[in-house]
C-alpha cells in the first residue's frame, strides 16, 4: 500500500484498503472558517447537540479578518459563540491569519493525520505528510457530530522533479507549468504526490506552495515523503505524537510523471484560468494595476523577504499598487524582525491584516473594472479578484514584486542574480 | 430522491467554478432566500430569470472546479435545480451536491448531445436521459452505493440525524 493508503486505512480502523473503496474514517482535526456558519447551521438541522471531540475542531476567523460588514460580523459572532458554548478552544480569531498558515504556525498539522477544512487548498498539508482534503460546511459537519467522515480511497499519480532550477524558478513557476501542461482537470478524485531531487533541496514553504496548488489540477490531497527538512520544522512545534508512514516499494502508481525542471523559467497563468500557463517571457510589459502578495499559497515570510530582496532601496511603481497580506501574524512577525516590512512599506507597499483578503475578492485590494493584477495567489478565474472583466495572472512572488517595480510584467531574474539587485 | 427528473437544460461549459456559480462578493449571506438570488450570476447575471423551478443543469469537464464554498450548491437549490449532469464534476462541489440530496450525475459524451433548451427526463433508476427535443438517448455513470443512500434519504443530514437517534 501506499502512505496515503496506510493512513485511511489507519483512520479507518481496517488492515487493508484498495483503491475506489469507500472508507468512514476517524478526523484527528477538522478546521471550518468564517465563511462557512452552514457547517454550524447543518450540524443543528442533524440533531446534532455536543460536538464528538471538541478537541478536534478547530475555527479560524480568516476570509473576513477583520470583519468589513455587519453579516460578516454576525457570521463571526456566530462562530465564537459557537466554540464557547460547545467547549472547542482551537479558535483562532481574526488576529491570526490564513486557516493553513495558522494551523501549521500553532503546531497543529503533523505527518500521517487526517486534515479536513471548509477550504479547497487543504491539499497544502500534504507538505508534511499529512492526508489533507478540503470538504464543504455540510460535510464539516458531519464530522462534527460523529468524528468521522466517508473518503474514496484515491488514485494515486506520482510527479518526479529533477533537474536543475533556473534562477528565478520557484515552485510556484514549476507548479504553474505543470498544471498548464496537465489541465485544470488531470488529478481530479486523485492524490498527487511530489517525488525527487528538486523536491528534496525545497523548504516547507516551497513544498506548502507546490502542494497548495495541486488543489488548482483538481487534486483531492497532495503528499511529500517527511524527511529531515520536514522533522526539523515540526521539532518543538508539534504536541502530538506521531510516526511516519512510508510506502510500500511494490506500490502501484496510477501515473508517473517525470519534469526535468531545467525546463522551466518564469512562469505565468494567464487569464481566466490556472491552466491558462506560459512563459513569463511571452507576456513582458503588460501594464499592471496591481501587484498582490499574499495567500496560503504566496504569502509566507520567504515569499514576503523575496519581494523585500527585489524592493529595498527602490520604489513601487506610481502607476501600481503592491498590496502585501501576510499569511499569518507569525509570519507578519517573522517579515517584522528581518526588517522586509520595513523595506517594503518605505518602497510604497500597503499592509493588509493577515487573511485571505483579496485572494477570493472579498476585501482588502479589490479590483476595478478593467484592471489588471499579477499576484502569488492560486486563481484567476473572472471576479475572482473583484470586477468580472478584470484580468489576474498569477506569478511568483519575485515575479509579482519585479511587476510592481516596474509598472508592468517583468522578469524577476535579473533581479535575483548576485550583485545585481545592489546597483 | 425522486425515481425520476425533468425540466429544460441550461448548458455550460468546461471547468466552471465556483466563483461564476456564486460569486465570492456573496459569500457573507447565509439565509437561503439571499443566497438564491444570485444563482450563476458570475456567468450569466440573467440566469435566475430564466430558470424554472425544475430545470437541469448541464455542464462540461470539472464542472464545479474551484472553492470549497457550499453556497454554490445551496444556490442551485434554492432555485429548484432537479439535476446536474456533467462530463466531470470537482470533488468538493460533487460532494455539496450529493450531501444536500441534488443528483450530480457524470455523464460522459453530454457535451456534444445537449443544446441549452433541450427539454430532458432523467430517469434515476434505470441511469437514462432522454432528451425529447433532439430525440436521442445518453446514459449516465451509476452512483456508488453510499452515494445512492445519501440521495435516498434527501441528503446527508437526514441520514446522521438517523444514526445519531438511534444511538
Amino acid at each position: 500500500m501506499h502512505a496515503i493508503e496506510k493512513i485511511l486505512a489507519r483512520a479507518a480502523s481496517k488492515s487493508k484498503v484498495v483503491t475506489g473503496e469507500i472508507v468512514n474514517c476517524r478526523i484527528d482535526l477538522a478546521e471550518v472558517n468564517d465563511l462557512y456558519p452552514q457547517s454550524i447551521f447543518s450540524f443543528q438541522e442533524m440533531g446534532g447537540q455536543n460536538v464528538r471531540s471538541p478537541d478536534k475542531i478547530c475555527f479560524v476567523l480568516d476570509h473576513y479578518a477583520p470583519a468589513a460588514s455587519i453579516k460578516q460580523a454576525e457570521n463571526q459572532k456566530l462562530m465564537r459563540e459557537f466554540c464557547r458554548e460547545q467547549g472547542i478552544e482551537l479558535l483562532f480569531d481574526v488576529n491570526s491569519g490564513v486557516c493553513h498558515q495558522v494551523m501549521v504556525d500553532e503546531g497543529l498539522v503533523y505527518p500521517g493525520m487526517i486534515l479536513i477544512a471548509t477550504d479547497s487548498h487543504t491539499t497544502t498539508h500534504g507538505a508534511f505528510g499529512a492526508f489533507g482534503t478540503g470538504v464543504g460546511a455540510t460535510d464539516l459537519a458531519v464530522i462534527m457530530a460523529t468524528g468521522h467522515l466517508w473518503l474514496r480511497v484515491p488514485e494515486i499519480i506520482r510527479v518526479n522533479l529533477s533537474g536543475e532550477l533556473n534562477p528565478g524558478v520557484f515552485a510556484k513557476d514549476v507548479i504553474l507549468h505543470i498544471i498548464g501542461d496537465l489541465g485544470a482537470d488531470y488529478a481530479i478524485y486523485k492524490s498527487v504526490e511530489f517525488t525527487g531531487p528538486v523536491v528534496d533541496q525545497w523548504t516547507v514553504s516551497e513544498r506548502m506552495a507546490l502542494c497548495n496548488m495541486t488543489t488548482e489540477m483538481g487534486a483531492k490531497n497532495a503528499y511529500i515523503q517527511p524527511d529531515k527538512t520536514t522533522l526539523d520544522f515540526l521539532k518543538g512545534r508539534v504536541k502530538n505524537d506521531f510516526d511516519i508512514v512510508t510506502s510500500d516499494p511494490d506500490f502501484h502508481y496510477a501515473e508517473e510523471l517525470f519534469i526535468d525542471v531545467s525546463k522551466i523559467y518564469p512562469t505565468l497563468a494567464l487569464p481566466n484560468s490556472v491552466d491558462n500557463a506560459d512563459g513569463l517571457k511571452n507576456h513582458l510589459g503588460i501594464p499592471v494595476h496591481q501587484a498582490y502578495i499574499g495567500s496560503c499559497t504566496g504569502g509566507r515570510a520567504d515569499d514576503i523577504a523575496i519581494a523585500a530582496r527585489i524592493l529595498k532601496g527602490k520604489k513601487v511603481h506610481s502607476e501600481t499598487r503592491l498590496i502585501v497580506v501576510p499569511a499569518s501574524r507569525q509570519v507578519y512577525l517573522d517579515a517584522m524582525q528581518s526588517g522586509d516590512v520595513e523595506a517594503l512599506v518605505k518602497a510604497g507597499a500597503t499592509f493588509v491584516t493577515p487573511g485571505c483578503a483579496a485572494c477570493l475578492g472579498i476585501h482588502g485590494g479589490i479590483l476595478a473594472e478593467g484592471e489588471t493584477a499579477i499576484t502569488s495567489t492560486n486563481r484567476n478565474f473572472p471576479g475572482r479578484m473583484g470586477h468580472n472583466h478584470s484580468s489576474i495572472y498569477l506569478a511568483s512572488p519575485a515575479a509579482v514584486a519585479a511587476s510592481a517595480l516596474n509598472g508592468v510584467i517583468t522578469d524577476p531574474t535579473e533581479y535575483l542574480t548576485e550583485g545585481k539587485n545592489k546597483k | 430522491m425522486k425515481s425520476s427528473v425533468q425540466g429544460a437544460a441550461h448548458v455550460f461549459g468546461d471547468n466552471l467554478d465556483t466563483d461564476q456559480i456564486y460569486p465570492g462578493k456573496y459569500l457573507e449571506l447565509a439565509r437561503e432566500e439571499d443566497i438564491k438570488r444570485h444563482a450563476m450570476e458570475g456567468a450569466d447575471p440573467d440566469f435566475v430569470k430564466n430558470f424554472n423551478a425544475g430545470d437541469i443543469i448541464v455542464g462540461g469537464t470539472n464542472f464545479g472546479c474551484g472553492s470549497s464554498r457550499e453556497h454554490a450548491i445551496i444556490t442551485l437549490k434554492a432555485i429548484g435545480t432537479s439535476a446536474i449532469l456533467a462530463e466531470s464534476f470537482a470533488r468538493i462541489f460533487y460532494r455539496n451536491g450529493i450531501n444536500l440530496g441534488i443528483p450530480l450525475l457524470v455523464c460522459p459524451g453530454i457535451k456534444s448531445a445537449i443544446v441549452n433548451g433541450d427539454a430532458l427526463e432523467i430517469d434515476l433508476e434505470k441511469g437514462s436521459i432522454s432528451n425529447r427535443t433532439q430525440k436521442t438517448e445518453l446514459t449516465f455513470q451509476p452512483v456508488s452505493d453510499y452515494v445512492k443512500e445519501i440521495l435516498e434519504n434527501g441528503g446527508i443530514k437526514a441520514l446522521v440525524r438517523k444514526q445519531l437517534s438511534s444511538r
